[in-house]
């Protein structure tokens, strides 16, 4: 599979990553080469053969229904560029 | 089974310039689980609290920070997919849904595209009495809900809160079943009622605990047999989604607008473009977000946080025997057993707690009596001092007693009404018949008083007996004269018979 220039900076922008259009080509080369070493991987016959998620037989971690957290607002705002009133202030973002 | 004797209702039918359309609609319906905590973090999901306050680093996406799962939210999910009779996956799996809003702080919702939770079942939608529509459910999911934005509290910023960032969520889509705004928004109350029931969602859609998103085309009348005979969705006209809707009146307004919209484009020749709406209240149109469109390509990929979520059938099988009598088997129960007419059924099991007071009445008693009784005098006098089913005064037990009375003959109808209204502002918690007993509230049933006051009557008014003579209808003002001489206790019943009897009609 090769990654066109569109293609990098459609992927770029849906990321939100600013990426100068002369970067674009390079950019588009790299994630095609990316890919292209990574579809060698279909050469492998998997058939019959579940996705595996883990190395070792684990079951997901759960958690009880209890409140033990929260309650840390300003710790939570602290690395905010703007906050007000409790709450994160953004630039106006209105549909 | 009750849903057998059903027959669906017609499809909405909208008169066009040229011709006649239908509407095809789904829905996908956005329902906060009911539960202490978050899906994946130990914040409260409490409504109404300081903003940000209900809010760990998980849910704010502090670097770092890994999802552990809310096991009673799963039970939740489950609980609801067997409340709508739907096949629950042992093997479920997280997805990501990737998009950039203010709301979101990870940049992507934790959700369940390719692997849900709960598969295909069903909900059946009365109409009216034997009229149902069964809307078919394609999928439950669980997902994360984002946060809550202001945008009038500062003219150039927004405001954000997270205390709703993370809070469990069931996505519960329909297939599009649906065939009119009335029935879209009678789906949404069955469901409403069904979740409440399961109280695994408390259905209140004011805090936007309950949202829909409304899917809607129209084709040509014909066009949905076709689609229903081959699942073929080519017979079926380009969609529109209006979002995010938490008000049975907006949806059905959406609804009407989105179609005649529709309507007008295809009959001037045109087509309608696949895209997301939004519909404004306050102008009563939908309108697109344009938007949204670009961000269309969410870029799901399975979550690398979370394994897939194994369940055993043991524990499924445990939330089944733990399932509560749901709406339509709670309402088939009382037309069958109470003998009370569908509408009443229909009142009775609203709500649950409603139907468990009915219930508690209505054992062992006249069930359409209770039902009269429970409907008209305790949810009417409820309603009217805007309090709860909880806030009765009166409880089951009294009300209950109070119709013992009624039946054993001891009281009359309307005393039994005083007695009530005794009962709700003076005496709470009181036996009703040590009330009546101390109140003198008993109807004369011995005939030999009753008859007494008769003869007195009759003997003082000569001149009306003359005329009931002439004309029988007339003998009701005896029997009048008789209850007010007895103090309103003599029982109309024997009255009107020994009236009759004395007067040689």
């Amino acid at each position: 599979m090769s990654i066109d220039i569109d293609t990098a900076r459609r992927v770029a922008h849906l990321a939100r990553i600013a990426v100068r259009e002369e970067d674009l080509p390079a950019l588009a080369g790299e994630l095609s080469g990316i890919l292209t070493f990574m579809e060698q991987l279909n050469e492998v016959d998997v058939t019959g053969v579940e996705p595996m998620t883990s190395v070792t037989p684990m079951r997901l971690k759960r958690r009880a229904d209890v409140v033990t957290d929260g309650n840390i607002q300003a710790q939570i705002l602290a690395n905010a560029p703007d906050a007000r009133e409790g709450f994160f202030a953004v630039p106006k973002v209105v549909e | 089974m009750l849903d057998l004797t059903f027959t669906p209702p017609a499809p909405k039918v909208i008169q066009g310039a040229r011709e006649d359309w239908e509407l095809v609609i789904g829905m996908e319906i956005h329902a906060q689980i009911a539960s202490n905590a978050k899906l994946f973090s130990g914040a409260s999901t409490a409504f109404g609290s300081e903003p940000n306050s209900n809010v760990s680093f998980v849910d704010a996406a502090m670097p770092g920070m890994l999802p552990v799962i809310n096991e009673f939210c799963v039970e939740q999910a489950v609980r609801t997919g067997l409340g709508v009779k739907a096949q629950i996956n042992l093997v479920s799996a997280f997805d990501r849904k990737n998009y950039f809003y203010p709301d979101l702080p990870q940049g992507y919702q934790i959700s369940q595209l390719y692997h849900p939770i709960v598969g295909e079942g069903e909900v059946l939608v009365e109409m009216g009495p034997g009229v149902a529509r069964r809307v078919r459910i394609e999928r439950i999911h669980m997902e994360q809900d984002a946060g809550k934005s202001i945008h009038d509290m500062d003219p150039n910023l927004s405001f954000v809160d997270f205390n709703r960032t993370g809070v469990a969520l069931m996505e519960i889509v329909s297939r599009p079943d649906i065939r009119g705004p009335e029935e879209a928004a009678a789906y949404v109350a069955k469901l409403r009622q069904i979740l409440r029931y399961l109280g695994t969602c408390d259905g209140n859609m004011q805090n936007g605990n309950l949202r829909a998103d409304v899917n809607v085309s129209v084709c040509r009348p014909g066009q949905y047999e076709k689609y229903q005979a081959t699942q073929d969705f080519s017979h079926l006209g380009t969609r529109c989604e209006i979002k995010n809707m938490n008000s049975m009146r907006f949806i059905q307004a959406a609804i009407d607008y989105e179609a005649r919209r529709q309507i007008a484009i295809l009959e001037d020749g045109g087509k309608v473009v696949q895209e997301t709406r939004l519909y404004d209240p306050d102008k009563g149109e939908t309108r697109s977000m344009r938007s949204k469109e670009e961000a269309h390509d969410y870029r799901y990929f399975p979550c690398p946080d979370l394994m897939p979520l194994e369940i055993e059938q043991a524990w499924v099988d445990d939330i089944a025997a733990r399932m509560p009598e749901l709406p339509d088997a709670k309402k088939a129960r009382f037309l069958e057993d109470y003998g009370v007419t569908d509408y009443d059924a229909s009142v009775l099991t609203a709500e649950a707690e409603n139907a468990a007071f009915f219930d508690a009445v209505a054992k062992g008693r006249d069930g359409k009596q209770a039902a009269n009784w429970v409907i008209n005098e305790l949810f009417g006098r409820l309603n009217k001092e805007g309090r709860s089913i909880a806030e009765s005064p009166v409880s089951a037990a009294q009300l209950g007693g109070v119709l013992d009375l009624i039946a054993s003959g001891e009281i009359s109808g309307k005393m039994a009404k005083d007695l009530f209204e005794i009962l709700w502002t003076e005496a709470p918690g009181a036996d009703p018949k040590e009330v009546a007993a101390a109140r003198g509230m008993k109807q004369v049933t011995d005939t030999g008083a009753i008859e007494k006051a008769v003869d007195e009557i009759i003997t003082a008014n000569p001149e009306q007996v003359a005329k009931a003579k002439a004309n029988p209808k007339l003998a009701g003002w005896f029997t009048g004269q008789v209850i007010k001489a007895t103090g309103g206790k003599a029982n109309p019943a024997a009255v009107n018979a020994l009236v009759a009897q004395k007067l040689g009609l």
